[in-house]
């Protein structure tokens, strides 16, 4: 029986041909993706990451909302120029706690990986608001709504205990505070700073976008960008443990 | 004038007295699962926790009662006895959802293009955001991708694929109300996923955005899309599954895997509308892009596949070119395709094990793509002539043509040197148009011309004339966008990577992006221009179904014992 009339199998019964097909399908995605589930090396060890503070996750589910991710990467390619447009290049670890990831794929706009700290908090405001104010040639959307729109600290706590359970290790204390922590962040001048910034490590608190009252999601935006690529600290990271 | 589909429905309308006139257990069924859902979704909608989820709560309450009475009033229209499966001997093909997702396809189609057609503007004329929340790019181009893709390609595969497993079959499609509830559920799901993107309600990854209750309830339709699809294949009477049909039930089988694997998502609260991914970080990129290249490869390839293996060999009037190479394009094809996702992620922190696997395989589906490609182009062996003289022939070879194009980019741009350049510029953004509009668009505007007339039972196109133009303003449109892109692309990437001999970066990003502008304008016009060529073609579909000369069929009856 030559292949081609062995092959009529398939062609007779429609049951044979759908399993056919999964287990071909199957193939690739299993070699490609369980390994990355069990491989040690491929996240790396790193200090320093952490989960994002109750505000800085507010303004990154306005990043997800506004779709950000359509116009600017996160994620740094070891080649000369990027490492010299935008530092160093981006760690696995670095997005380990993203649900979901947003490295991008287009540049529209520059990768966002390592924004943080680079420009003033009046910056990001003005830009937000209208990047043309400060970018003339900028394509880039204005935010103006941004200022207008609170966050709710009431809710916060529930995203955070839904990311807890997809994997991400906030603890108990971090989950009970997480609305004054959401305050406290954006209100240097708040009693519960000092507490805030015990639980989480090079969290910066700080009037983002220099209005009192309730954060809005203009705080929340910035504060997300301001720590984007500042936890790890590569002077102490060390390169050749983690070459693989 | 008695045509043939008047005299079917007459047939199969006739009252058959043995038979007490009772609702089947699938009308009954669904109609009180639609009471209980409408019940269920105006309490969602009171107890919702933000507005978007409010108002997609409500609409699904009134789409339910709807569909309710849509059943029970079909229900007191029917005769007592379900349409036959045959008449005389003759299948009674089931035509009502094929036409419905058929105009369906053309108004997505339509509303897709001049959405993407907005979004280039605004890249090119940034004031068009207006500072509204709603209409800025970052909520208007998923909106975009969804229209073209998921409504109006979708629309297509759904409509061609009912048409094809019936005829290849010779089969009525299974199921009374269920092929029903996947056209009007499929199209319920893209009115969702798209009004949730413009009140921001996104996940946020590319191509799978639509949160997790809009997931949910494409699962249940796209199953119930698989049972139609795989019932019409098991009633069949020809002992053969067509090579077509092989290629459809790839497309839904596979969709279905990677729709499953990449939005497992926990929402915050089962009256919120956002949730959380489940895999993170790294795992959600390969997870992210293993589904999203083979949303390509799957949804966009190998359900357009099977569209040239049905339609080009009977617009053509010639067999398939070879049947040996059909099966090895089909089991290649799906084998490779799946390994390529990790080509969108090269020089990322994915692992280069990975990296190097996905550019691998992706370098080898050159060779299954361009098979698939030589069968549909020789397909045509002694009827080229046609060419000349049947535009809609013409639009369906050409299509076949970016196949071939943009499967050879693709491969290429998959290396990673060559990825380092294109990748993150609009390289990537024109090779997807030249597929995408070249190929599936071409494919889907030379069935839906070849579909049109056949199942509205009309004689001919009302004008091949019209068909020409829209055929020559498309090309001429998607030659400005891709060659636009390509130049851009290119010229940004150059940029980024530009040294002045001090050793120092030559270009700020800004430069680079103002350099952009006039490609910009440039893809703009090209997409105008291929949405001009989509009117023409509503147009000329509309006045076939409308004053189109109705084909005249023997009566089955009538016909000579054979």
């Amino acid at each position: 029986m030559s292949f081609w009339t062995r092959h009529q199998i398939f062609e007779k019964n429609s049951i044979i041909l759908v399993v056919g097909i999964l287990l071909v399908i199957a193939i690739g995605g299993l070699v490609e993706i369980t390994p990355l589930f069990y491989l040690k090396s491929t996240i790396e060890v790193v200090d320093g990451v952490r989960p994002y503070t109750p505000l800085e996750l507010a303004g990154r589910n306005v990043y997800v909302r506004e779709g950000c991710y359509l116009c600017h990467s996160q994620m740094i390619r070891p080649l000369r120029d990027e490492v010299e447009r935008y530092g160093h290049f981006s760690l696995a670890a670095e997005s380990m706690f993203d649900h979901p990831f947003q490295w991008g794929s287009k540049r529209t706009g520059p990768d966002l990986a390592r924004v943080g700290a680079k420009y003033s908090d009046d910056w990001h405001v003005t830009h937000l608001t209208n990047p043309r104010a400060i970018v003339p040639q900028s394509v880039m959307p204005g935010y103006p709504f941004l200022s207008s729109t609170e966050v709710d600290p009431a809710t916060i706590a529930d995203h955070m205990r839904t990311l807890r359970t997809v994997g991400v290790p906030y603890t108990d204390d971090q989950i009970a505070n997480a609305a004054a922590d959401m305050k406290a962040q954006a209100d240097p001048d708040n009693a519960g700073s000092d507490a805030f910034s015990k639980r989480y490590a090079k969290a910066v608190v700080r009037n983002f976008d220099g209005k009192s009252g309730t954060p809005t999601e203009m705080d929340a935006l910035i504060a997300y960008l301001q720590m984007l690529g500042t936890l790890v600290d590569f002077k102490l990271y060390n390169e050749k443990a983690n070459l693989r | 004038m008695l045509s043939g589909g008047v005299f079917f429905q007459r047939e199969s309308a006739m009252p058959q007295p043995s038979i007490s006139k009772t609702m089947t257990t699938g009308e009954s069924g669904l109609a009180l699962i639609f009471a209980v859902t409408a019940f269920l979704c105006l309490i969602a909608s009171a107890k919702a926790v933000d507005a978007p989820f409010a108002f997609h709560a409500g609409l699904s309450a009134a789409a339910s009662l709807a569909a309710m009475f849509f059943i029970v009033n079909r229900y007191y229209d029917r005769p007592a006895a379900l349409p036959p499966a045959e008449i005389n001997g003759r299948p009674n093909y089931n035509m009502g959802p094929i036409k419905f997702t058929a105009v369906m396809a053309m108004v997505w189609g339509i509303a897709g293009f001049l959405v993407g057609l907005i979004i280039a503007s605004q890249l090119a004329w940034p004031a068009l955001n207006f500072d509204l929340q709603w209409i800025q790019f970052g909520r208007l181009r998923p909106l975009h991708t969804s229209a073209v893709i998921f409504a109006f390609g979708g629309n297509v595969l759904i409509a061609t694929s009912f048409y094809v497993v019936q005829k290849s079959c010779r089969a009525r499609l299974a199921g009374d109300l269920a092929p029903w509830f996947v056209v009007l559920g499929y199209n319920y799901f893209i009115l969702i996923a798209g009004t949730g993107y413009l009140l921001g309600v996104t996940q946020s990854k590319e191509y799978a955005e639509p949160e997790w209750y809009a997931d949910l309830w494409l699962t249940i339709v796209w199953v119930t899309y698989l049972l139609v699809f795989l019932g019409t294949i098991l009633k069949r009477r020809e002992p053969h599954i067509f090579v077509a049909n092989w290629f459809y039930l790839a497309f839904i089988v596979t969709i279905a895997v990677l729709h499953l694997g990449n939005n497992p998502a926990l929402p915050v609260s089962f009256f919120g509308s956002k949730s959380y991914i489940a895999w993170g970080g790294i795992q959600d990129a390969m997870f992210q892009w293993w589904y999203g290249h083979n949303a390509v490869g799957f949804f966009l390839t190998a359900g357009f596949l099977a569209i040239m293996y049905y339609f080009i060999p009977k617009r053509a009037e010639r067999p398939v070119y070879s049947y040996r190479l059909s099966i090895i394009h089909f089991w290649a094809l799906i084998f490779l395709y799946i390994w390529a996702g990790p080509h969108h992620l090269h020089y990322t922190a994915l692992p280069d094990w990975t990296q190097t696997l996905g550019m691998t395989f992706s370098i080898m589906l050159w060779m299954p793509s361009w098979g698939g490609m030589i069968n549909g182009l020789m397909t045509l062996s002694g009827a080229w002539d046609k060419l000349r003289t049947d535009p809609v022939l013409r639009m369906l070879v050409v299509s076949v043509a970016f196949y071939g194009m943009s499967t050879f980019e693709g491969p290429m741009m998959s290396i990673k040197v060559v990825n380092s350049l294109s990748h993150y510029t609009d390289w990537t953004i024109g090779h997807v148009h030249s597929g995408a509009l070249g190929w599936v668009g071409f494919v889907s505007f030379g069935a839906l011309y070849c579909l049109v007339p056949w199942v509205w039972n009309r004689k001919g196109l009302y004008s091949l004339k019209l068909v020409n133009w829209h055929f020559w303003i498309a090309t001429l449109g998607i030659v400005l966008y891709i060659s636009a892109m390509w130049v851009s692309g290119i010229l940004q990437g150059l940029m980024w990577r530009a040294y002045t001999s001090l050793g120092f970066l030559e270009y700020s990003f800004i430069e680079t992006v103002e350099a952009m502008h006039p490609f910009y304008v440039i893809r703009a016009a090209g997409g105008a221009l291929f949405l001009i060529g989509a009117l023409i073609m509503a147009y000329n579909l509309w006045m076939t179904v409308r004053v189109g000369e109705q084909e005249v069929q023997m009566p089955a009856a009538l016909q000579p014992a054979e």
